[in-house]
């Protein structure tokens, strides 16, 4: 850039100047559309009809779409039954944690009446609130190379504090997620005749495939210093274990529910339906609530109205602001690009 | 006082040899040791690097990092490396350019013997040798020249930008030395340190015996050639170093030259410091309330695991983990991106094929990549006046002799049939006329082999007389010593040149006396302005004439000279050349005393005639000064030339207006005390004609300045931001630099524009810097960060590219943060979620792809958009003033994206959260439906804010959403990369698409309802225009409209609040509006208006309380 010195310099020498024309004629850019930014561009501008028209059209689209999804969720049958307090017995329920703790059987009888006909599959959830699976500590301790391959059983280190027994030989699968397995068990029953509860297939197929190792066993767990949540049988690879698999892939919020298993019979109205179940989880000492979910589908999955009320309310409001833009357009007309509104025109600047 | 000298011993290899450096000259500014420490601390200065810095090494700790360290020592890395190679590379060709001038081969004498070495070893007190047309390696004290009387030429358009030849001598000691005796010559030269004042050296030289006996003689700037001058027209000369290498004048002058940081760059610097403060505040906050959750929730989350008693660090863990998880709201892609969009305006520029100048050839130069946003938000323009504004090619157009107009009806006198006809027929007068033209100079003829004539003059204009003279056959052949030739239609006419009066500012004319070898008689040649000569005519002769056809030239922006001659009686002469050489020998008050003697020849003359010599301007200099005033640009001229030349080239230009409508103020005084009452006076008048709808203009002389700027800066600072326009004669380079400099210091965006080696320092001090590749060679040009071919191509460059330039990035960097805020306020979002405890909703591989790939792109081909098209822009030139304002970004706006981005966060999260709960609330599944939100939603927001849409931009913009796809759906493949199988599952749930759509609706219905209101019933004038140039509607050919009668104004609502005008009154440089901006009451302004008027009114005030 300092070149003021250079020796080149051929400043004023006329010569010098003569010869380098050329060179830098043929330095001349070439000529194209990009190069002089002119590349043919559509240059669209917020005109009342065309902005009314998109307001319009949103709320076409949206409103049959919002009462689409409103009846598909209406349509799915959902029975919920809140347990973790009834299910402790009444001279305990001033020291619930002591009670979940204790060693004492913890079968618990529900019943529950079905609303509407169920069309199988039924879906039974598990619900846990409060349970914070998404949690910093907890979400990372876990080892993906150790659930895979028999071969890594001691890569454990970001598992703590559930890595390794006292010994020193390493927990599989090891970490806080897996450690706090989910333990309640339901059994149904209709008419006093089982109820067949299908518990293959609720995970999904790629973490059978590949995340969790069809040769690794489980190994040390549950022999730690304090028991979180199930054990797991040993001789079972971990593929199979769909419950864990299930408990293994982390939820998002602190409420969520997880698949349980499948009904694959219809339930007809106002059945009654026998719930036995061992409460042995513990959500008492924070507080969780337990909640056990027989869900039907539709198109749309299970049951939720956030999407179609949220649907009808954005599609009613476009309509409302196409209304309003209409109305404003017709009653005050504005002519775009009217030059009085430029104020150098009324006022001529810089003179 | 000896330390400020030095001593230098002539020719003396002993002394003096090592006290002083050499003559390498070195612009580096890296060595190959030092190159990666020094280039790393000074990336590492800049705020934003040292931040990244931090980031990357509190990744390292496994404990705290929410995601993979990669994701930012991967592009923090890439950043670094190519800065880094990019100041190489530069310093690398710095490196050979030096290398080539310090390798020259100059003659210098060692050991007493004439030798040739490189240019580089010449040492202080070498005698050094130069031949015809070669440059001055190094600043010399003349000794010897091949002229017998020590004179010799330089050319120093290099130097000061002057491209005539200027005669320099050697000092009185030297004279009569002989060739052969040169170089033994031995003595001391006493001179002061090194300086940069290239018009000045006080300097005594004493020889030792025995070429003279020990008087002490006396040095002047004419004694010396300066390094980068050029030897003209003399064989050879030899002179002594005195000043080598970086300690020239030229070298000393030569500032170095601060990297530019443009007004834009620093707001961004300023809105991350806001954005860092706000992350430092989100993780204090979060921080604590994560630590409490932890001590009372967390503990009773057995499943947790916490442990009881931890050590104290434990409680930095939390507030580092928010850190590390903000850090992503100061986007690490921003300095990138806006890198790589910076070198495309400048690439742009390059391109331009209508900023060629098709006379030469030259395209328009972006030397320096990174402050085309800058040329937007220019308020000054200083410009250089000869060869910048002017084509600097004087031409002799018109003449009036003796009562006759020659040239009137064609325009060109030369080849009026009449003038023509006079010199063949031999009319005394016109001959008379012609021989002053033709002799009255200082012009020297140079014969080339060919035959072929060509002038070297001080003066331009004198080239310009003689060159005419010789069209008119009154050719001007040969001047050797005092004896001038002229062929008059082939006739050979000697005259004895017997003294010359020299030109002065005062005198305003120069004379010679000289004597026809034929006919004997002594004649006194004069030329002049009109007012120094007409006075001094003898008394019986008609002056109207002469004084009309002054008046008539000057309207039409010519240079008038008059020329008048007197003959002499020969003992009138002997008498007066007697005390005419007492005075030149006179120690005291010379130049006074030397007027008054030629006062006393020069009167009683006989008016010849009137010569009109024109200057052109460029074409297109008066309507690019227009357009660029009416864009609210000041403009300053700063030119080396004499005040009469300056004004009359700024009349001519639209530089200032004549009277009545505009009003020239002159400064000037030759103490200190008239420099003050003159000073005063005029910023009387400024502040009280401030509320008058008149241009005034003050007008200042390089003495003046000086002392004012010594003395007075705070008055001409104030009088600099009162006035619009100025003009400053005869300043030195430093001053120019210096007036730049005191109207940056106001906080005023400054472009200097020049062509000149003078020009230089004004152009490295400005904030941009032109250079016009001219005439003068290509000094400026190279030091500037813009060269371009002509003047009027200043407006294409300020108000196409510097404007489109500044809008795409002042998009481009506010888009940038807020995507990554919006990014970062979901991550805030989920942590209220998941326990305070800094869990990252999305995975390692999405956040650094967020802001490399899915973000970048569709942002990048910003640099396609144009909100106007040129010619509405070129029609409209105020408009400029949306950019000059900083209209665009500035914290208002820049609070719009933020909350735009709030507002984004919170309808992803919410619609994810609701729609994604129970049974499907699988962390992996959710991060991707926001992530995919996220990538909708800023899709649409960069084709909102599109107003062009190229095939380019259709195809970033929707190919980086079908990309987003892909790219994830490959991601989704591989198992290991913690997101298997995702992609493919969400693409299949109908519950995904509906959840896309509605972020969609939700997140842009509202902002698409607020743009189209405003746009309709709020538009700015850039929407005015918008929607005028789209709807064919009629503004487009209003631009004659403008200047409507200023009538109306008086009508019109004192609603301008947007008017560029509402500086307070005190400080307002933009005068015709001022009465309006005082006299406005906010409440009849819109609320919006006055809501953008905000930065400005706000940043004004904090100038005044800056200069106060």
């Amino acid at each position: 850039m300092m070149n003021s010195n250079a020796p080149s310099s051929s400043s004023g020498a006329a010569a010098s100047t003569d010869s380098s024309a050329p060179r830098r004629n043929s330095k001349r850019p070439k000529y194209s559309r990009f190069t002089q930014q002119e590349l043919p561009a559509c240059k669209p501008i917020l005109t009342p009809r065309w902005v009314i028209s998109a307001f319009m059209l949103v709320s076409i689209v949206f409103i049959p779409i919002g009462v689409a999804s409103l009846f598909a969720s209406r349509d799915v049958v959902e029975i919920v039954n809140r347990y973790e307090t009834d299910c402790i017995p009444q001279p305990s329920r001033s020291d619930k944690v002591k009670y979940i703790q204790s060693s004492e059987d913890k079968t618990c009888n529900r019943t529950l009446r079905v609303p509407k006909h169920m069309k199988q599959p039924i879906y039974v959830y598990y619900q846990l609130d409060n349970f914070y699976q998404n949690h910093r500590r907890y979400v990372k301790s876990r080892s993906d190379e150790q659930l895979k391959n028999s071969n890594s059983e001691s890569d454990t280190s970001s598992c703590k504090p559930e890595g390794t027994i006292a010994n020193g030989s390493s927990i599989v699968p090891c970490g806080l997620i897996a450690w706090s397995l989910f333990n309640d068990t339901y059994s149904f029953s209709r008419n006093n005749q089982q109820l067949t509860v299908n518990k293959k297939g609720i995970s999904w197929k790629s973490d059978r495939e590949h995340k969790f190792g069809k040769d690794v066993y489980p190994k040390n767990f549950q022999n730690g210093a304090i028991r979180g949540g199930a054990n797991l049988t040993t001789s079972i690879a971990l593929s199979e274990q769909e419950d864990l698999i299930v408990w293994m892939r982390t939820a998002a919020l602190p409420t969520f529910r997880k698949l349980y298993g499948k009904i694959e019979v219809d339930l007809q109205e106002n059945e009654i339906i026998e719930v036995t179940l061992q409460n042995n989880y513990n959500t008492y000492s924070f507080n969780g609530k337990k909640k056990l979910v027989l869900s039907t589908t539709t198109w749309l999955g299970g049951k939720n109205d956030f999407l179609g009320i949220a649907y009808l309310t954005v599609g009613g409001l476009c309509f409302f602001l196409a209304m309003a833009f209409t109305i404003v357009y017709l009653v005050k007309p504005r002519r775009l690009g009217d030059p009085s509104y430029l104020s150098w025109n009324r006022n001529p600047g810089g003179h | 006082m000896s330390a400020m000298k030095r001593y230098i011993y002539i020719n003396d290899d002993e002394l003096s040899q090592n006290l002083y450096c050499d003559n390498r000259i070195s612009n580096k500014k890296y060595t190959i040791l030092n190159f990666l420490p020094k280039n790393l601390w000074e990336q590492f200065s800049r705020f934003m690097n040292q931040y990244f810095l931090l980031i990357a090494c509190l990744q390292l700790w496994s404990l705290i990092t929410p995601v993979n360290p990669a994701t930012t020592w991967g592009p923090l890395i890439i950043i670094f490396a190519i800065s880094a190679t990019k100041e190489a590379w530069d310093d690398y060709n710095r490196y050979l350019s030096d290398k080539k001038a310090n390798e020259k081969d100059v003659w210098v004498v060692k050991q007493g013997i004439k030798k040739h070495i490189q240019a580089q070893d010449i040492r202080v007190g070498n005698i050094v040798w130069l031949r015809e047309n070669v440059e001055v390696p190094c600043d010399l004290v003349l000794i010897g020249t091949s002229d017998p009387q020590g004179l010799c030429y330089v050319e120093t358009a290099a130097l000061d930008g002057e491209t005539d030849l200027k005669t320099r001598v050697i000092p009185s000691a030297c004279v009569g030395i002989d060739f052969e005796l040169l170089h033994k010559i031995k003595g001391v030269i006493e001179c002061p340190n090194p300086d940069k004042d290239i018009r000045r050296l006080d300097a005594n030289l004493r020889l030792f015996p025995p070429f003279i006996d020990n008087d002490v003689c006396s040095l002047t700037i004419k004694n010396t050639i300066l390094q980068s001058c050029y030897l003209r027209n003399t064989e050879w000369a030899c002179g002594v170093a005195v000043y080598t290498g970086n300690e020239t004048k030229l070298g000393m002058s030569r500032g170095v030259p601060e990297p530019k940081l443009t007004a834009v760059d620093a707001t961004i610097d300023k809105l991350t410091g806001a954005i860092f403060i706000f992350q430092i505040v989100v993780v204090i906050v979060l921080g604590i309330a994560g630590n409490v959750w932890k001590d009372t929730e967390a503990r009773k989350q057995w499943y947790v695991q916490y442990p009881n008693e931890v050590s104290w660090h434990e409680l930095l863990v939390i507030p580092l983990r928010f850190e590390l998880l903000c850090s992503i709201m100061i986007p690490i892609s921003v300095k990138v991106s806006l890198d790589l969009v910076k070198s495309l305006y400048a690439k742009f520029i390059d391109w331009d094929s209508e900023m060629i100048d098709l006379e030469t050839g030259t395209p328009a130069l972006a030397a320096n990549t990174a402050i085309s946003e800058d040329l937007g938000q220019v308020e000054y323009i200083m410009t250089d006046k000869t060869g910048t504004l002017t084509e600097n090619r004087m031409i002799f157009k018109r003449c009036c002799i003796s009562g006759r107009f020659y040239g009137n009806e064609s325009g060109d006198a030369l080849k009026d049939v009449e003038l023509v006809n006079a010199v063949a027929s031999g009319s005394p007068d016109v001959i008379r006329f012609l021989t002053v033209m033709a002799i009255c100079n200082t012009v020297i003829p140079i014969r080339s082999k060919s035959g072929s004539i060509s002038y070297k003059a001080q003066s331009q204009d004198e080239e310009a007389l003689v060159r005419a003279a010789a069209c008119l056959h009154m050719v001007f052949v040969n001047k050797s010593a005092d004896i001038l030739e002229i062929n008059l239609n082939g006739a050979i006419v000697q005259f004895d040149v017997l003294d010359t009066l020299e030109f002065t500012s005062d005198r305003k004319r120069m004379s010679v006396v000289v004597k026809d070898c034929k006919s004997g008689k002594i004649v006194l040649l004069s030329k002049g302005a009109d007012e120094a000569l007409l006075p001094c005519a003898h008394t019986g002769q008609q002056m109207r004439t002469f004084a009309e056809a002054v008046e008539q030239y000057a309207q039409l922006g010519l240079r008038t000279l008059c020329l008048a001659w007197r003959e002499l009686e020969e003992d009138e002469y002997r008498e007066w050349s007697l005390t005419f050489r007492d005075a030149n020998s006179s120690l005291v008050d010379r130049e006074w005393r030397v007027a008054e003697v030629c006062q006393r020849l020069e009167h009683d003359f006989e008016i010849l005639g009137v010569a009109a010599i024109e200057d052109r301007l460029q074409d297109g200099v008066p309507e690019t000064i227009k357009a660029l005033r009416q864009a609210g640009i000041n403009f300053w001229m700063l030119t080396g030339d004499k005040q009469n030349t300056a004004v009359q080239i700024a009349l001519s230009c639209n530089f200032v207006s004549p009277e009545p409508k505009g009003q020239l103020l002159l400064i000037n005084g030759k103490t200190e005390d008239e420099v003050c009452s003159s000073l005063e006076k005029v910023l009387l008048t400024m502040r009280t004609t401030n509320s008058e709808p008149k241009d005034v203009a003050f007008a200042i002389d390089g003495w003046a300045l000086e002392i004012a700027l010594k003395h007075y800066k705070k008055a001409i600072t104030e009088l600099a931001l009162l006035s619009r326009t100025a003009i400053c004669c005869r300043v030195t380079p430093s001053q120019k630099a210096q007036l730049v400099e005191l109207v940056k210091s106001c906080d005023y965006k400054t472009l200097a524009i020049g062509d000149g080696g003078n020009d230089v320092r004004m152009i490295q001090e400005a904030d941009i810097g032109v250079g016009i590749s001219g005439r003068e060679g290509l000094q400026a040009a190279r030091a500037a960060d813009y060269s371009i071919g002509k003047f009027r191509f200043l407006k294409r460059l300020i108000l196409v590219h510097g404007r489109y330039s500044y809008n795409r990035t002042a998009f481009l960097s506010q888009y940038s943060f807020y995507k990554s805020l919006l990014i970062c306020f979901i991550q805030i979002f989920f942590s209220f979620i998941s326990g305070i405890s800094g869990t990252s909703l999305f995975n390692s591989v999405s956040l650094m792809a967020y802001n490399v790939f899915y973000t970048s792109i569709p942002v990048l081909v910003s640099v396609l958009d144009k909100d106007l098209s040129e010619t509405t822009v070129m029609q409209h030139p105020q408009i400029l003033f949306y950019c000059q304002a900083g209209r665009l970004l500035n914290p208002s706006t820049f609070a719009g994206w933020f909350g735009r981005s709030l507002f984004h966060a919170i309808v992803v999260f919410v619609i994810t959260i609701r729609v994604y709960a129970f049974e499907r609330s699988d962390m992996e599944e959710m991060s991707m439906v926001a992530l995919s939100g996220c990538i909708w939603l800023q899709a649409f927001v960069v084709a909102l804010e599109t107003n062009s849409f190229t095939v380019l931009q259709h195809l970033a913009i929707w190919g980086n959403l079908a990309g987003f796809y892909f790219i994830n759906w490959i991601v989704s493949a591989f198992p290991s990369l913690g997101m298997h199988t995702i992609m493919f599952r969400l693409c299949r749930q109908r519950c995904y698409w509906a959840t896309m759509l509605l972020i969609v609706a939700v997140g842009m219905g509202p902002v698409l309802a607020l743009k189209y209101f405003r746009y309709t019933y709020r538009p700015s004038k850039i929407n005015i225009l918008q929607q005028a140039e789209r709807l064919g509607g009629p503004i487009l050919s209003l631009g004659n409209i403008e200047p409507q009668p200023r009538l109306l104004e008086k009508d019109v609502t004192p609603s301008s609040g947007t008017q560029p005008k509402n500086r307070n009154p005190i400080y307002e440089p933009l005068l015709s509006d001022s009465s309006n901006a005082t006299g406005r009451s906010f409440g009849s302004g819109t609320p919006f208006d006055f809501f953008q008027s905000q930065s400005r009114l706000s940043s004004s005030y904090y100038r005044n309380c800056k200069d106060t």
